[in-house]
């Protein structure tokens, strides 16, 4: 049955449907209503978890080390400031091969100090070793949590995911979601029997002191699960779709493609604005699609290779910027394109900075902008999208 | 689709009725969305929100720059804020006044709906917090939204008899509009 209810609960239902053993997280705006949700849950007899109280985002994520390792079901959730003062348990997570889910709640690092959106605070953990997928909608960000446990705890994977959704956009948002039945979910998620758990019968150590001669082989490991993952996420959403009927297409997912021309890459809660966009635009004639990027790490290069094939011009839009440089996406898509066949010329805009707010004016503008490579070429590769005039 | 935004001041509630907005549309079978404009929240400053309803899946999540509706809690935030701005001339804009519509030097083609929430909210409610009354106002002035889905949507986040106030409120708004 749907229900109209504020993004930030149905997460939190999500979340208990999936039946953690542990919940460690500590409560920063705008994921707060998440923190507030699941305690209430525990408190009212609704989730039956051990809930620990932290005084950081460091040692909540620092508590889920433990938990995981003696073989919980564990689960966090932060954002912004919290995810960067994670950074160095992020690691640690992913070394240690523990299958912690977190929501990672999309918003702009300071300074200037912002509690609004951008997309800065992931896609600065984007080496990390965990899996990140994007979601577009509230209901996509649900249906994508029983679907991380079931990626990150297969035995041949044990790799840390989050579930990444835009702050006040996505987790503020009433809209109508359906919510997941929790029988469902306990048929399609097994429950989590990791081979190797922390236990005093027969004692074992995580993320011990490793010199020279053996660290490359754990990191090469990593990578290779990583890599692995790639399979086990299209997997994972076509067996979801068919336990739920809800799908989104796997590592990517295309809009309005079929002779495209311009074709707009990006990730997260902008990608509905921008299908608006596209009808309006294709109405008018305007040759445009859409790629959209679910799982940004691991990078889906095959799958983006396949579906940009036939684009005149690529635009890649997103909310972060690597000072200095341009923005990771669109670095990341030039290189895996790089040795392949395809030659079509790639821009990319940096928009919705610290909350600024994305139209459909804008989007088509970036249109209009784009089409203009189609015909004489890139002028500018990469641009921070309408700067104030002042500050040119 | 039709989009509405709310003015009010931080804790006038305008947020909840982009909400009870969004419930109650999707009683009346429509898809609905509510946000509120993201401020940094204080009592008393000037807070918007926004909602929209459409017979299909809202996919859209820019705030709302060209309203069929403006629904203004607070009727000194007209000295503040451009309440009307790009507020489309074929929709309405619904006050929250004791002054009538001339006094109020709008700009806008847009129809100007008046209606003394403040008194009614005082006289129903016994406190000055206008957002249900509001909620009344705009079913009556628009018929968007039913009168019984804006109800149930009350009762659902008012239980016992402050939701049965909340409804008193609501209708008296309603009628007052309606005529």
């Amino acid at each position: 049955m749907m229900k109209v209810v504020e993004g930030s609960y149905a997460i939190a239902d999500a979340v208990r449907c999936c039946s953690p053993d542990v919940v460690s997280v500590y409560p920063i705006t705008p994921q707060t209503h998440i923190v507030e949700h699941l305690s209430e849950f525990v408190a009212d007899g609704k989730l039956d978890c051990g809930y620990i109280n932290v005084d950081s985002e460091f040692s909540s994520l620092s508590s889920l080390i433990g938990a995981s390792a003696a073989g919980a079901r564990t689960y966090t959730s932060t954002t912004s400031q919290g995810l960067a003062l994670m950074f160095e348990v992020l690691y640690n997570v992913s070394g240690m091969r523990l299958p912690i889910v977190m929501t990672t709640v999309n918003r702009a690092l300071s300074a200037p100090l912002s509690i609004w959106n951008d997309q800065q605070d992931a896609l600065g953990a984007r080496d990390s070793g965990w899996i990140q997928i994007y979601a577009e909608n509230v209901q996509e960000a649900i249906d994508l949590t029983p679907q991380l446990y079931k990626i990150s705890e297969d035995p041949k994977i044990l790799t840390p995911s989050m579930s990444c959704m835009d702050g006040f956009i996505l987790t503020h948002v009433y809209e109508p979601v359906e919510f997941l039945d929790e029988e469902k979910v306990r048929e399609f998620l097994p429950p989590f029997r990791p081979e190797y758990v922390l236990d005093p019968k027969n004692p074992k150590t995580f993320g011990a002191f490793t010199d020279p001669s053996w660290f490359t082989e754990f990191k090469y490991l990593q990578h290779q699960a990583m890599q692995r993952s790639l399979e086990k996420i299209e997997e994972v959403s076509k067996e979801f779709e068919e336990v739920f009927g809800r799908g989104y297409g796997g590592l990517i997912d295309t809009y309005a493609m079929e002779d495209a021309e311009i074709v707009l890459v990006t990730m997260g809660s902008i990608i509905g604005t921008i299908k608006e966009a596209i009808d309006e635009l294709r109405s008018e004639g305007v040759k445009v699609g859409l790629v959209k990027i679910r799982c940004y790490r691991p990078f889906p290069a095959e799958a983006l290779k396949k579906a940009l094939k036939d684009a005149n011009v690529i635009a890649v839009i997103e909310k972060d910027v690597s000072m200095g440089y341009e923005s990771a996406l669109l670095t990341d898509l030039k290189g895996a394109l790089y040795n392949s066949s395809i030659r079509t010329p790639i821009i990319g805009f940096a928009v919705g900075l610290g909350g600024r707010d994305v139209g459909i004016k804008h989007i088509r503008s970036m249109v209009e902008k784009a089409s203009k490579v189609k015909d004489a070429g890139i002028e500018s590769e990469f641009e921070i999208f309408e700067v104030k005039p002042e500050c040119l | 689709m039709k989009e509405i935004r709310f003015h009010g001041r931080g804790g006038q509630g305008a947020v909840t009725a982009a909400e009870l907005i969004a419930i109650a549309a999707f009683e009346d079978k429509k898809y609905s969305q509510a946000f509120p404009a993201f401020g940094v929240e204080r009592r008393g400053a000037p807070v918007m929100a926004f909602a929209r309803i459409a017979n299909e899946p809202i996919r859209v999540r820019s705030q709302i720059y060209e309203p069929d509706y403006v629904i203004v809690q607070d009727v000194t935030l007209l000295d503040v804020v451009d309440v009307a701005s790009g507020l489309k001339p074929e929709g309405k804009i619904i006050i929250n006044t004791d002054r009538n519509e001339k006094d109020l030097k709008l700009k806008t083609k847009a129809k100007v709906v008046t209606i003394d929430a403040t008194k009614i909210a005082l006289e129903k409610l016994g406190r000055p917090i206008v957002n249900t009354t509001m909620l009344g106002a705009f079913c009556g002035a628009t018929g968007e939204i039913s009168l019984e889905s804006i109800n149930k949507a009350i009762l659902g986040r008012f239980s016992g008899a402050l939701g049965e106030k909340n409804l008193n409120a609501i209708k008296t708004a309603f009628e007052g509009v309606s005529q």
